[in-house]
């Protein structure tokens, strides 16, 4: 892998950036290979990467429908942060949160992660009680957490509605200061290029259409471009979770559903730390280019569709507006949409599966982007010895049946309300 | 007043009459109404307007539409000030104001422009491979990467404007008011449908106000006056102008974003500034237009190089001179016209330098016969100057790239490389476009939704073509839609002009160190798309990420098709294999706060207000948010401290009485032959044996088996129950119900309403209030014996019949009044004036939790959605005897029988004193290093008076069995730990005494 | 924004409506099924990427729950029924 570097910028502008080679290969799939994992996005990507790094298999395909990213990688509003409440997800995000912080080194890729701060408002007692109780669980587990009261929110967000005309007046909120933002295209290339440089053939264009099964262990794919044999399969597909496991005949607790998020036009900066608001269902950062990164909530309806309607984008920028009133006059660029894996605890699934040699790493609901390093990095403990790592052993299908859900928000069995 | 130097002394569609002052940069200018301010600028001689993102580049008015990609400026002043503002878009007005932006300390001296100094080392691309050194390194460098980006400055203040939401329904929608969309309008109008016709500029005619032929010649101008005429007159036709369709929705809903006031200074008064219309229509015609490609060459970003099109509605829309020695470049016939324009007006055209071999076209043709040189077979290498064009350098295709070629002095160069028609609301339904050869552009492909599209958007470029394809598409959409036969009227028979077939040219060949741009805005160049291509970034979505190709604020409308063409040619394959662009709404940026409509400020969202709500207020309440409810959260009188105030109400009611509202509980009447047997089902536990007359709480439990809501109900007659409901959960149990009514057990007789807000209610608490109630009712017996606890009565107060409920959350002896929520103030105030005698209080929301946290009883902070009965302690109640309930088949799961689960317990303060808060976690030993183990949580605390110390309910494993252990409260967010003792939840009168008292 | 067609009402606008998820679902007999038939019950899914048969509300206008079928790729809703009435091309519920 040929080094990133001011000097290699510096070496390569002398011959006009004419020979720069590729950031990862563009291989024909082979026959067989010991891993196949399905879905090149972040996920996928880092699964590979951690297989061949931490435990050295290298002999791993990973199968990208389309281009890599092109799913929720690059449709995400890409906030990193680990300010979980529950047991089971503060230790799996903090640990991903830790590998963030090492991330651009590790792949000798700049992910640009971006430590401003993630700050939730609260707009009621009863939410800084709630609040409370999830960052005193975080300092005891570690992780850093500070609660501001509403001078402090105001002298760290000034343009949020202090007035009296305020709805909703901000009582307080919850800041993680470690929390921030990442270049979302940049995690996939950046673990692309450095699973490349590892020997895992990255294969795009080729859409798994069926999954071979001998009794109860699967055996290999069927894509596009032919058959081919796997020694384990691991899939990582979220938004298509469901779909795709369906071709091995299982059913899951899971409904895909559609999440919008729009970008202002570029601007000065005016926002520095990434705000959310639970209340108004609103949260908004502004990206390295300047632009506002804004959503909220899900369309609420299953959808496959990556577009999205008018109600959803009314929603989030009335909020938007509630919240920020000096926001009102800028305009809003762009608006997307992606398909969520929403799970019934809202909670993700990583672990294995009825089927022999198949593993799910998927239902990341909207909390997929933070989670690609640390998903990746138990992901591939897992499938390599056939058995959950003690980070991703909560995370478990079974845990549905059992009633050992992991249902941080308390909404129960309704895909969509986490 | 300036002179307008570049003004054309006759023409043009603005009103000499009507001069109008600005300033651009503090610069006073005049310009006229009817001008752009794009228009304005050139007509003073102003060519630099900005500054580019990356590089800081001088760049100068390239289009005359909403595809400008340059032209940016920061409009009107501080609250209203609005960055990224397209001056080709923007209709000047009286004292208008404007700015450019993305420059420090001024346009014409840019310390940014140094930018371009370390050029060589900032390819697409270059912030993914250095900045990562040391580890936190980034956050170092991106303060000044964010400060170098961006565009404009935000306003710092609210917008003082207000917007509006409307909604349209009509039978065919027409957007674009050119020459198609007026026929399609025209077509359908005369069927007698319901025609809407949405123009996004502020008059109607689209290219016929701008192409000289049209203007001159008469046919065409009649054609629009006679249509404009007929449209008019048709009742069913309404034109709306300024407003732009910039989404295209499910189920044929198109917005559409109307600029009410955006050509004044600012809205008159009560009047919107914008209007976002929702506009669902069965049929929708796409009469988009088509927007002009610029050349990749060396140099093309610099100011006074313009799309040819632009050069043309400057000079014939505009009487606006954009040069005064031109040359043009084209690969197609079109631009011919501009150079026969710029001639017609004395501008000497120094060159046509087409890349084509010849052109057999009538355009060429007249160029040729009016004397202006046309280089066949050539192209413009580099356009040379800084702050503009100065010059072009001219050779023969063949030798591009290798010689110096001819300099041809100019200070305009009109560029044309072809028409892209425009798909924005096309694609956004759901088509996806394919390419047409012949004109080296997408077309629209086959529509997904209700839509069709007409004219130049559907490719057909000719005049003549587009008249005839809009009224087709008229005919044919009202046909769809329910009107007329599909037969479309007669087109207008017009001699077509002969235009010869263009030649794509994606590229000139450019020495290595200068920079051919594709994306102006972006400054996005060949080189780095040849970059991108390298590095294996060949989809086109990798393209448009790792180069930001098309991602700025005009959406790559001018750099999409150059882009992928260059890709494609990278690629070595053609177009269609590599990709289509696509594009996602809006189709032009839309204020955000248009979405809002009214919605802003204290109109977010609604308040709901009890009818006891002016009485509180006058009371001096102080107040909580409950969802939308705004309810009192205690009364403090002059003096007192909102603290003071909720012990002293909370003490009334332990030793005297007091009167709370408690109307926002949820209420529904639940009545029919199998209400009982209904209730048996959705409450865990019984009520089928419910007497008559008696009220009994309920605890709702979801399907997976934990607790969803609780709240008392009572039987009013056989058939007939009130179900109350948290406040929280009010709308959510009575869909609940109603889904469980209509989908699970369709055969139950049962009638669900809701009656949240036909009833007021209030709460009589304390030791007291049977004294307060006996004064106040007429027609009830109140004696224990008449109405023992848990019993309900039929009433009077202050004339008004209401249903007395004996029930209690406080504890003690108490009774909940309902009432025609129209009476409610009536009876309130009855009961205060019949409680004085024994010192009424009304107490508030912080009371009442004092109160039931005193009891243990639990309430919103521990039904949080994670608790099963027997979490609560209160597993007694469900009834397993029953054969089914809602939640009773999943009770059993290991995780839910888990002796080990946290349990309700109560805290006290070891010490005795000090305060417990909500959100303190418990742990056994806080002396462990993190991850410390966590048993246990406070959920709700309180001071309590009664008992004289700190109180709170919380959860701990096996906390049943651990009462009297010490344990540590935490609360590391204040750097606080508590030792705390565990006891009963139940902290007062566990007897139940009181409720007798 | 989606137009459901309400069996009462007609055409109405998706704001109208609360969304209630899988329609094929029917609760399990409570004399007879397992703790596997609930737990599936309550939690999986077909999710189908395709046709799919969905309830919703239609909490601002006649307060009937319906039953829709809608295409979850396109969002096209081809058919809508009363709760307990088959869909178009369905076999009713016995």
């Amino acid at each position: 892998m040929a080094r990133y570097s001011i000097f290699s910028l510096a070496r390569h502008a002398l011959r006009h950036h004419e020979d720069w080679p590729r950031a990862w290969r563009d291989p024909q799939p082979k026959p067989a290979y010991d891993v196949v994992i399905v879905g090149g996005g972040g996920h996928g990507l880092a699964t590979a990467y951690y297989l061949a790094k931490n435990h050295g298999i290298s002999n791993v395909a990973v199968l990208e429908k389309g281009w890599l990213g092109g799913g929720n990688t690059g449709r995400n509003t890409t906030i990193v942060r680990s300010n979980y409440l529950l047991p089971a997800n503060a230790r799996f995000y903090e640990h991903s949160l830790k590998l963030w912080e090492g991330l651009s080194r590790e792949l000798n890729y700049n992910v640009m992660f971006s430590q401003r701060g993630v700050l939730n408002l609260a707009h009621s007692d009863a939410q800084m009680d709630a609040y409370a109780r999830r960052g005193n669980a975080m300092r005891l587990n570690g992780i850093d957490a500070v609660l501001l009261d509403r001078d402090g929110v105001r002298d760290m967000v000034p343009q949020l509605d202090f007035s009296a005309a305020a709805r909703f007046p901000i009582r307080g909120g919850l800041l993680q200061p470690r929390g921030g933002t990442a270049r979302h295209d940049a995690v996939a290339w950046g673990f692309a290029r450095a699973a490349d440089a590892r020997g895992v053939d990255i294969i795009q264009n080729c859409e798994v259409t069926g999954i071979l099964r001998e009794g109860d262990r699967v055996t290999g794919v069927e894509t596009t471009r032919g058959t081919i044999r796997a020694g384990k399969i691991g899939l990582a597909v979220a938004g298509h979770t469901g779909h795709v496991a369906a071709m091995a005949g299982l059913r899951l607790p899971i409904e895909s559903h559609l999440l919008q998020a729009a970008v202002s036009e570029p601007l000065k900066p005016l926002l520095d730390t990434v705000v959310t608001s639970g209340a108004a269902h609103v949260y908004v950062s502004q990206s390295d280019k300047g632009e506002l990164v804004f959503g909220g909530d899900l369309d609420f309806y299953n959808s496959y569709a990556q577009r999205g309607n008018l109600p959803a984008i009314a929603s989030f920028t009335t909020a938007l507006i509630a919240l920020f009133p000096g926001f009102g006059r800028l305009r809003l660029m762009r608006h997307w949409g992606g398909v969520m894996d929403m799970t019934m605890d809202g909670s993700p699934i990583i672990g294995k599966t009825p089927l022999r040699n198949f593993y799910i790493d998927g239902g990341w609901c909207y909390g997929g982007f933070k989670a690609t390093p640390g998903s990746g990095w138990v992901f591939a403990h897992t499938i390599a010895n056939d058995a959950p790592h003690p980070l991703n052993e909560a995370f478990s299908l079974e845990r549905f049946a059992s009633g050992h859900v992991i249902d941080e928000r308390g909404a129960g069995p309704v895909p969509g309300a986490h | 007043m300036s002179a307008q130097p570049f003004r054309l002394p006759a023409g043009g569609r603005i009103d000499r009459s009507r001069p109008l002052a600005f300033r651009f940069d503090g610069k006073p200018y005049t310009g006229f109404a009817g001008d752009s301010l794009a228009a304005a600028l050139l007509a003073n001689g102003v060519r630099l307007v900005g500054r580019s993102f990356k590089y800081h580049r001088p760049r100068g008015i390239f289009s005359a539409g909403p595809e400008e990609p340059n032209a940016l400026v920061r409009l009107r002043r501080e609250a209203r000030a609005e960055p990224n503002t397209r001056a080709t878009m923007i209709e000047l007005f009286d004292g208008l104001e404007a700015e450019s932006q993305n420059r420090w300390p001024s346009l014409g001296f840019d310390l940014g422009a140094t930018a371009s100094l370390f050029a060589p080392l900032l390819p697409a691309g270059f912030y993914y491979k250095t900045f990562m050194a040391p580890r936190r390194g980034w956050m170092f460098y991106e303060r000044f990467i964010r400060a170098a980006a961006g565009m404009g400055r935000a306003a710092e203040a609210p917008d003082p404007d207000h917007y509006e939401k409307r909604h349209a329904h009509c039978d065919v929608l027409v957007v674009g008011g050119g020459p198609a969309g007026l026929a399609a309008a025209l077509a359908a109008g005369r069927t007698g449908a319901r025609v809407l016709l949405v123009e996004e500029r502020a008059e109607l005619g689209g290219a016929l106000r701008r192409e000289a032929a049209a203007i001159s010649d008469a046919p065409a101008a009649e054609w629009l006056a006679a249509t404009l005429a007929e449209l008019a007159s048709l009742s069913e036709v309404r034109l709306l102008r300024r407003a732009t369709a910039f989404g295209y929705y499910d189920h044929n809903l198109v917005a559409v974003l109307e600029r009410v006031a955006d050509h004044l200074p600012e809205p008159p008064p009560h009047r919107a500034r914008q209007v976002l219309w929702q506009v669902r229509a069965p049929q929708v015609v796409l009469a988009t237009g088509a927007i002009e490609r610029p050349l990749v060459f060396a140099g093309n970003d610099r100011p006074q190089v313009m799309l040819a099109s632009a050069a043309r509605a400057y000079l014939n829309e505009f009487a606006v001179a954009p040069g005064t020695r031109a040359v043009v470049f084209t690969n197609n016939d079109s631009a011919y016209a501009t150079a026969l324009d710029l001639r017609r007006v004395g501008i000497r055209v120094t060159a046509v330098v087409d890349p084509r071999e010849g052109s057999g076209g009538d355009l060429p043709r007249r160029a040729r016969e009016a004397g202006i040189e046309c280089r066949f077979g050539h192209a413009v290498l580099a356009a040379r100057g800084r702050s503009r064009v100065s010059a072009v350098e001219v050779a023969s295709l063949g030798t591009a790239g290798h010689e110096h070629g001819d300099n041809l002095d100019c200070d305009l160069l009109c560029v044309s490389g072809g028409w892209s028609p425009t798909l924005h609301l096309h694609c956004q339904s759901g088509g996806r476009p394919e390419w047409n050869e012949a004109l080296a552009a997408f077309v629209p492909g086959r529509s997904k939704q209700a839509e069709r599209s007409a004219g130049a958007a559907a490719g057909a470029f000719a005049l003549v073509d587009c008249i005839a394809g809009g009224l087709r598409a008229g005919a044919e959409a009202a046909q769809a839609a329910g009107f007329g036969t599909g037969v479309a009227p007669p087109a207008p028979d017009w001699p077509r002009e002969s235009a010869a077939p263009l030649r794509p040219l994606w590229s000139v060949p450019a020495r290595r160190w200068l920079k051919s741009f594709v994306d102006l805005q972006d400054d996005v160049t060949a080189g780095d798309i040849g970059l991108a291509a390298r590095e294996g970034f060949v989809s086109v979505e990798h393209l448009k990420r790792y180069t930001t190709l098309g991602m700025g604020t005009d959406q790559g409308k001018t750099s999409n098709v150059n882009g992928l063409a260059l890709l494609a040619e990278k690629r070595g394959e053609a177009i269609p294999a590599v990709g289509v662009t696509t594009f996602r709404p809006p189709y032009t940026p839309v204020a955000i706060g248009s979405f809002a409509g009214r919605e802003t400020g204290r109109h977010f969202e609604p308040i709901r207000r009890t009818a006891m709500h002016e009485w509180h207020e006058s009371a001096g309440a102080a107040w909580i948010e409950a969802g939308l409810w705004l309810r009192p959260s205690c009364y403090p009188r002059s003096g007192e401290s909102e603290r003071e105030a909720i012990r002293r109400e909370a003490v009334a009611v332990r030793q005297g009485v007091g009167l709370v509202d408690v109307s926002t509980l949820g209420k529904i009447d639940i009545a029919g032959p199998d209400a009982a047997a209904f209730l048996d089902r959705v409450y865990a536990n019984i009520f089928s044996n419910l007497p008559v007359g008696r009220a009994r709480y309920g605890l709702m439990l979801r399907e997976d088996g934990i607790v969803f809501d609780d709240g008392t109900t009572s039987r009013l007659a056989e058939q007939r129950f009130l179900m109350t409901t948290t406040t929280a959960n009010a709308v959510r149990v009575m869909q609940h119900l109603e889904f469980l009514l209509q989908t699970v057990w369709p055969e139950l007789r049962v009638a669900a309403t809701s009656v949240t807000e036909q009833w007021a209610a209030m709460a009589l608490a304390g030791p007291k209030s049977r004294d307060v109630l006996a004064r106040a009712a007429e027609g009830v017996d109140v004696s224990d014996a008449g109405l023992p606890h848990m019993g309900v009565r039929d009433g009077r107060i202050a004339g008004v019949p209401v249903r007395i409920f004996r029930i209690s959350f406080s504890g003690e002896r108490a009774y909940e009044i309902n009432v025609p929520a129209d009476w409610g103030l009536r009876v309130w105030t009855a009961l205060l004036d019949a409680g004085r005698e024994s010192g009424i209080v009304p107490y508030g929301m912080e009371a009442m939790g004092i109160l039931r946290i005193e009891k243990g009883h639990v309430a919103g902070a521990e039904l949080d959605g994670t608790t099963t009965a027997a979490d609560l302690g209160l597993g007694r109640l469900v009834a397993m005897k029953k054969p089914d309930f809602i939640g009773r088949h999943m009770l059993a799961r290991p995780a839910l029988a888990d002796p080990r689960r946290p349990r309700l317990v109560g805290f006290v303060p070891v010490d005795g004193a000090t305060r417990l808060r909500a959100g303190a976690q418990i742990v056994a030993d806080s002396r462990v290093p993190p991850p410390v183990p966590m048993i246990g949580r406070i959920t709700s605390a309180a001071d309590s008076p009664t008992l004289g110390h700190p109180i709170a309910l919380g959860f701990l494993e096996a906390g049943a069995s651990r009462h009297g252990e010490t344990l540590h409260a935490l609360f590391p967010l204040a750097d606080q730990w508590v030792p705390v003792r565990v006891v009963d939840p139940v902290f007062y009168d566990r007897a139940g005494e009181r409720l007798h008292g | 924004m989606l137009l459901i067609p309400c069996p009462f009402c007609g055409p109405r606008d998706q704001i109208e409506f609360t969304y209630g998820g899988d329609a094929t679902l029917t609760r399990p007999d409570p004399a007879t099924a397992s703790e596997e038939a609930w737990a599936a019950y309550v939690y999986l899914r077909d999710n189908p990427k395709g046709p799919h048969s969905e309830y919703w509300h239609h909490h601002a206008g006649c307060r009937a729950w319906i039953k829709v079928r809608r295409d979850t790729l396109t969002h096209e809703i081809s058919a809508s029924a009363a709760a307990t009435a088959p869909l178009a091309g369905e076999a009713g519920k016995p």
